[in-house]
């Protein structure tokens, strides 16, 4: 049985912030099916959801599949990983995208498993090949590399995206989208998990993501003591603290600072990285920066040959200098 | 009897390898195996939940499994030092170059045919060496059983777990049946750490099992890494370089340079005017 063309996006809709992860892949989507044809489709699934129907067709959704029902009210892993599965079955669609949400990193195994296709992790970017099919581009585990990896029989092609890795349309209100109402399955199966309390609780700060001046120290720091530096160059210039996963493992600073694949992605107008040798996970996550100073004892790490600045220098020196500095020139 | 199975990883030391403090590289002749820090966690879990029953004069019994090189038996001589009471490797040539459809459904496999009976399933929310976090969820989609990720607190309760975690802004308290899976959050469990004695009296006792592909009645012909759903058709490193600028040099002098030459830059990001040093109308 040969499918169809389209590529469909998961709707992750679940509080606003999350939700630009949909409308991001929606805007990649609708990049690749210009070259595969097929259409851009986005699944909603929940109860009263016509608003987020309505915003993803203002951001390139073609057709909308819905499902609308008061039984679907709570965001639930079993309910909306039977309805994905038994939809590609009956639509076929040849790529299905998934925000790498928590949620969505729960329910893209899952329903990768039922349909016994591949999945592949936080990619990076997306590609089609000259075959037309989906390449998946994600950091290969352990080095410094970047893999392009296919699923060459099984369909969908499957891959879980980080929310910030691309960019989404202008909000169109003219856009037109097709939109396809379909009855909940009388066979839903019986819920063996039970919410009992679900509390909206943004205890991770935003500011880092949303910072104009990121300072970013790694390993090269040396030590938790010295890293508390950072913490009052910050203070003088504005800025928001982050680090690498070394730092965060070592506890030099709590683990919701990390910046990269497995944190937050960042795009302030200026980054200073401070001993930070630019290992693909972390730089996945800064390249969106404006401008980015460098410090770095070897001219040959990655973090400075991609600086706009880069320092050979100790980075405990230099960032008591930039305070020195700073302090000197502020206007009082 | 509560039975728990906790799956567990080994994993390389890369992240963690000191450096060297003359080139400013990595010293990768160090590397060397250990428990994936996520796995260590799943079991502390399973861990706390015995300690907890046996307060109150309940039997628990953990079986850690890791599929893996014949190297990954230290991980399961660490862990029944630190207190599970029984490990299994799985290991074959067979195995290696496996996905995460093809590690679940191996481990998957042998929970079928060995312990169908558990009551709770652990393991780590994502592996330090891959971190896809696919594993656990597609473990439970394999046995059919429900899961949940990222949890931080276990309750036990008469056939179900009550459990706390933090998604995606949301602090959730749900309830579970049993038997089920349960992924550990990276911050929650603290792990305990053994003493290497101990490692060693472990190591003495010799009764980790090994299984392979043919004792798991697996296809003569199974071979994971020609069955994964997935392939790459390419590796590359990232092209990162810029056109930019490299200081060298005294601090004082390198940081003066920044701000002679970036100063603008830098004090626009700031929301705050900064004195362009002593030259007047500094670009
Ligand atoms: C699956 C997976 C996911 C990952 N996810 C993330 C992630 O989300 N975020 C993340 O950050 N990492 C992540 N990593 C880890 C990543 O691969 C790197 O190991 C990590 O980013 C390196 O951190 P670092 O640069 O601080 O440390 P190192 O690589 O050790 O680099 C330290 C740098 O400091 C320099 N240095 C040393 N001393 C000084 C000094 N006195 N002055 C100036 N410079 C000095 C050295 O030259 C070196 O370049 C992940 C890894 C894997 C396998
Ligand atoms: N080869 C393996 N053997 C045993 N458990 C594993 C293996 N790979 C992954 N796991 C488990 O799955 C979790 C998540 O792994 P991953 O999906 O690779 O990020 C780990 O923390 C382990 O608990």
């Amino acid at each position: 049985m040969t499918g169809t063309k389209d590529i469909w996006v998961l709707g992750d809709y679940r509080n606003y912030f999350h939700s630009r992860v949909t409308l991001q892949i929606l805007a990649r989507a609708a990049g690749l099916s210009a070259k595969t044809g097929g259409r851009v489709c986005a699944l909603v699934f929940g109860d009263h959801v016509d608003e987020y129907v309505n915003e993803y067709i203002a951001h390139g959704a073609e057709t909308v599949y819905v499902i609308d029902d008061p039984a679907l009210k709570d965001y639930s892993v079993e309910n909306y990983s039977f309805l994905m599965t038994r939809l590609v079955k009956e639509f076929k669609p040849e790529t299905l995208l998934v925000g790498a949400t928590r949620f969505g990193q729960e329910i893209a195994p899952r329903v990768a498993k039922y349909l016994k296709t591949g999945l592949t992790a936080d990619c990076i970017d997306l590609d089609i090949d000259a075959k037309g099919r989906l390449v998946q581009i994600a950091p290969s585990f352990g080095g410094n590399l970047i893999a392009k990896i296919i699923t060459p029989e099984k369909r969908p092609q499957m891959a879980t995206i980080r929310p910030g890795t691309f960019q989404e349309l202008k909000h169109d209100n003219d856009a037109e989208g097709e939109v396809i109402r379909l009855p909940l399955p009388s066979d839903l199966p019986a819920k063996k998990i039970r919410c009992i309390r679900s509390e909206y609780k943004p205890s991770r700060n935003r500011k880092l993501e949303e910072a104009d001046i990121v300072i970013i120290g790694g390993r090269g720091m040396g030590s938790k003591r010295k890293f508390k530096k950072l913490f009052e160059l910050a203070e003088l210039v504005n800025g928001e603290v982050g680090a690498t996963r070394p730092v965060v493992y070592a506890d030099w600073i709590s683990h919701d600072a990390l910046v990269g694949q497995a944190g937050k992605h960042v795009k302030p107008r200026v980054l200073f990285s401070f001993g930070v040798s630019g290992a693909i996970q972390h730089t996945a996550a800064v390249t969106d920066a404006d401008f980015i100073v460098a410090i770095n004892k070897n001219p040959n790490a990655t973090m400075m040959k991609m600086a706009d600045v880069a320092i050979m220098a100790d980075a405990n020196q230099v960032c008591s200098g930039i305070i020195r500095a700073v302090k000197e020139k502020i206007r009082d | 009897m509560f039975k728990i199975i906790v799956c567990i990883k080994q994993v390389p030391m890369v992240s963690e390898l000191p450096w060297d403090s003359k080139t400013g590289t990595l010293k990768r002749e160090l590397a060397q195996g250990m428990m994936d820090p996520a796995s260590r966690r799943a079991l502390e879990a399973a861990l706390r939940i015995k300690e907890d029953r046996a307060g109150e004069d309940q039997e628990t019994h953990i079986t850690v499994i890791s599929m893996g090189p014949e190297m990954a038996r230290e991980i399961l001589y660490e862990a029944k030092a630190l207190g599970a009471d029984n490990g299994v490797l799985l290991s074959d040539r067979k195995m290696a170059g496996a996905d995460t459809f093809l590690t679940s459904f191996i481990l998957a496999e042998y929970i079928k045919k060995e312990s169908p009976d558990f009551d709770l399933l652990l393991c780590g929310s994502q592996t330090s060496d891959s971190e896809t976090a696919q594993v656990g969820p597609q473990l439970a989609g394999e046995l059919l059983i429900p899961a949940m990720g990222y949890v931080q607190s276990i309750e036990l309760d008469d056939g179900m777990v009550r459990v706390q975690r933090h998604v995606d802004d949301f602090m959730e308290l749900l309830e579970m049946d049993l038997p089920g899976l349960l992924t550990i959050d990276q911050g929650a469990y603290s792990p305990r750490y053994v003493a290497l004695e101990g490692i060693e009296r472990a190591f003495h006792t010799d009764d980790i099992r090994t299984v392979n592909a043919g004792d798991l009645g697996l296809d003569r012909d199974f071979n994971a890494l020609k069955d994964s759903p997935t392939r790459i058709i390419d590796v590359y490193s990232p092209a990162t370089r810029k056109e930019n600028q490299v200081l060298k040099g005294a601090v004082k002098k390198v940081v003066g340079q920044l701000f002679d030459e970036y100063g603008k830059i830098i004090s626009g990001a700031m929301g705050k005017d900064l004195k362009t040093h002593d030259h007047e109308g500094a670009k």
